[in-house]
């Protein structure tokens, strides 16, 4: 090829540095897998792997004439329990739900739990018990004789159902489930419409003065700050200032666990104004996408600025909308520090009943379980990170179906 | 057409009749003091250099400059002799009389139908849409081809079909005067001349004013044309040159610099 003097083509040269450059994007892509490797690794290592468990009571010695306790009728599993649990007990479970509504399993899983009472000696990691599986069992069989080991799923059905304990044999992420989704359907009734709104009236109304430019600065700089001045804030004007409100009092509703405005909508409020901003930035970019032929378009045939807000600007906004919502709800179902200052129950056992209810939520959950000195705990806080994280999931799958059809339907 | 606008525009012939009309973004004076009569019933060709003010006069003439926020409108634009920039005047009302069709086709992401239903039902019409919906496509000639499909997408359509669904759309709320800036640019010959055919046709019910690069077009469709230029104080403001039949500003134009546009040796 012919060459001319006025371009000193170092094509080779050019060729190489860009080379090098993919060569720095591919490390920055394997920095990136390896660190998601290692979270899933980290949290999966918890949540399976081999535990010894100890019975108090050998089950097989709770047999009725021979036939085995899982195959016992419901009467003879009452007597069995009456034997074997003080009768002040029996009362009080007779008191929570009489026996004569209780069915044969809830029976059994009552002498599971008070009689035989299955205790973890020990535990061992996934990795420990994938690679390692003779030694788990040498050492189990030498420290623990009268243990059982089992493979165990710290994730498992048991799990989802049960109420916060602090035996980790029967503990459960109920309470923290609940709690999680009570906030987050409050953070969002509340942000969702507010933020949207918000995002209208910056876009499409407000007049580009000084004033506007500061709100919209504020907006973008609020949605920088740290989570847990949110809750400083919640504490302050939710918990404190509002405590009549948020507790129910107001209402003349109070839950016999309320804890003065310390409560699901305190929480849900503030993790509401914590989305906010996240809200009404991400709205404000869809509706900037909408292009501005359309609105010409429908200012043109006479429509009034609502009208077209409303028909032709919302409606091509709503998918990005969406998936804005999706983000902030992501940050705050894991979002710890602000509910910790606004004053989270560290130990509930009661299912959230309402809006006025004391409340726990799963990742505040998952702390206190790591903070437990019992290693046991921290298999329980890997089973619920799972949880949590299929949460997270779920609701960004179900928004993003949502967001789907909407585009669809359009 | 009512009646009263029949007889307004019979008294003065004027559908617009713009005084002085200045225009401003910002500090920057992009239209000169124009002083222009629109005929009722005629096509208008609005022609000049790109850059001269053009589409701004246009969407003067509606107020759709308002949605940019830093214009500013000195003079009057009169419509059935009555000041559309007065301070009771409700701009939404005079958008409604006076429609627009834009450069690119801009049907709305609904379907053929709703395009043309919705400015009507939003303007509370109160007959059979419908009808309405039928008798608008087939006044812009697209009846026949989109008949089978008005639950799609007006998007699915061509961009020629496209353009028609607006000029149905923009026909659909009963305006007296269609504003089209430059209509055409986007499509091909077939589907301009199309247009063209339409817009003779819309030009017995309606009056029509439209921006042109295409001095054929100009040409070919206007009864009257306007031609802008920029104003020689270097200033670069717009201001209107000459205007006339449109036979007569081809042929015999009166002024130096029409004739050198017009011919091409100027632009
Ligand atoms: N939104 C705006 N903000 C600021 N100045 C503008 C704006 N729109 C147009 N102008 C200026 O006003 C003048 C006239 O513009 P206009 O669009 O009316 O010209 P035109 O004759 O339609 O040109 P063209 O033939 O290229 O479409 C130009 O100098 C342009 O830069
Ligand atoms: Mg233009």
């Amino acid at each position: 090829m012919s060459t001319n003097n006025l371009h000193s083509s170092n094509l080779p040269g050019r060729h190489r540095l860009g080379r090098v450059w993919l060569v720095v994007f591919q490390v920055a892509l394997v920095v990136g897998v390896v660190a998601l490797c290692a979270l899933l690794f980290n949290i999966l290592n918890g949540s399976f792997g081999y535990v010894a468990v100890q019975d108090k009571v050998n089950p097989a010695t709770l047999a009725v004439d021979g036939v085995p306790l899982e195959e016992l009728d419901k009467d003879t599993l009452i007597q069995v329990l009456q034997a074997n649990i003080s009768a002040g007990l029996m009362a009080r479970y007779e008191f929570d739900k009489p026996f004569a509504e209780r069915d044969a399993g809830e029976v059994y899983d009552l002498i599971l739990e008070r009689v035989v009472a299955p205790e973890f000696v020990a535990q061992w990691s996934l990795y420990e018990s994938l690679t390692n599986a003779g030694e788990v069992r040498a050492t189990a069989a030498q420290e623990y004789p009268e243990a059982r080991l089992e493979f165990r799923s710290w994730l498992n059905w048991h799990f989802l159902r049960a109420p916060q304990s602090s035996y980790p044999e029967i503990a459960g992420v109920r309470t923290a489930v609940l709690g999680s989704l009570w906030t987050i359907s409050i953070a969002v009734l509340f942000a969702f419409p507010v933020g949207v709104a918000a995002a209208v009236y910056l876009q499409e109304y407000a007049p580009d003065n000084l004033i506007n430019r500061i709100i919209q600065t504020n907006i973008t700089n609020l949605a920088g700050v740290p989570s847990i001045i949110y809750g400083i804030l919640g504490l302050a004007i939710f918990v404190r200032a509002l405590g009549a409100f948020t507790s129910g009092i107001a209402f003349g509703v109070t839950d016999p666990a309320t804890a003065n405005g310390r409560t699901i909508l305190s929480a849900g409020l503030t993790l509401g104004m914590l989305v906010l901003p996240l809200i009404i930035i991400n709205a404000q970019e869809a509706i900037k996408a909408v292009p501005s032929s359309l609105r010409q378009a429908s200012y043109g045939l006479g429509a009034t600025r609502w009208e077209t807000v409303w028909h032709h600007v919302l409606p091509n906004a709503m998918a990005g909308i969406m998936t804005g919502t999706i983000l902030a709800i992501s940050r705050a179902i894991g979002e710890t520090a602000p509910l910790i200052v606004i004053g989270a129950s560290t130990f509930i056992q009661v299912d959230p009943e309402g809006p006025f209810s004391k409340f726990t939520t799963l990742p505040i959950q998952i702390y206190q379980w790591t903070a437990r000195p019992q290693s046991v705990f921290r298999n329980l806080a890997g089973g619920a990170s799972l949880v949590l994280l299929g949460l997270l999931l779920t609701m960004n799958a179900t928004a993003i179906i949502l967001r789907n059809r909407y585009r669809r339907s359009q | 057409m009512s009646d009263t606008a029949q007889a307004t525009a019979s008294l003065n012939g004027a559908a617009i009749l713009s005084k002085d009309l200045s225009i401003y973004y910002g500090d920057f004076q992009a239209v000169r003091d124009v002083n222009l009569d629109i005929q009722t019933n005629r096509i208008t060709a609005i022609i000049g250099p790109s850059g001269c003010g053009k589409s701004t006069v246009l969407r003067a003439f509606n107020r759709m400059n308002e949605l940019i926020p830093s214009v500013n409108t000195k003079g009057e634009v009169l419509f059935r002799g009555e000041n559309i920039y007065a301070p009771d005047v409700d701009p939404v009302e005079v958008r409604r009389r006076i429609g627009m069709v834009f450069q690119k086709p801009n049907p709305f992401p609904k379907s053929v139908y709703e395009n043309v239903a919705w400015g009507a039902r939003i303007n509370g019409h109160k007959g059979n849409l419908d009808e309405l919906v039928h008798s608008s496509l087939k006044a812009a000639a697209l009846w026949d081809e989109v008949k089978d499909k008005l639950d799609q997408s007006g998007l699915s359509l061509s961009g020629g079909q496209q353009q028609r669904l607006c000029i149905a759309r923009t026909i659909a709320v009963r305006p007296d005067i269609i504003l089209m800036d430059e209509p055409c640019s986007a499509l091909d010959p077939i589907a301009t001349l199309r247009i063209e055919e339409l817009m003779r046709d819309l030009a017995k019910e309606f009056t029509i004013i439209i921006v042109t690069h295409n001095m054929q077009q100009a040409a070919r469709v206007s009864d009257r044309t306007a031609f802008f230029s920029l104003s020689e104080d270097g200033k670069r403001a717009g201001m209107l040159m000459e205007y006339g039949d449109t036979k007569t500003m081809f042929t015999r134009p009166e002024k130096k610099i029409t004739e050198d546009y017009i011919t091409g040796r100027f632009g």
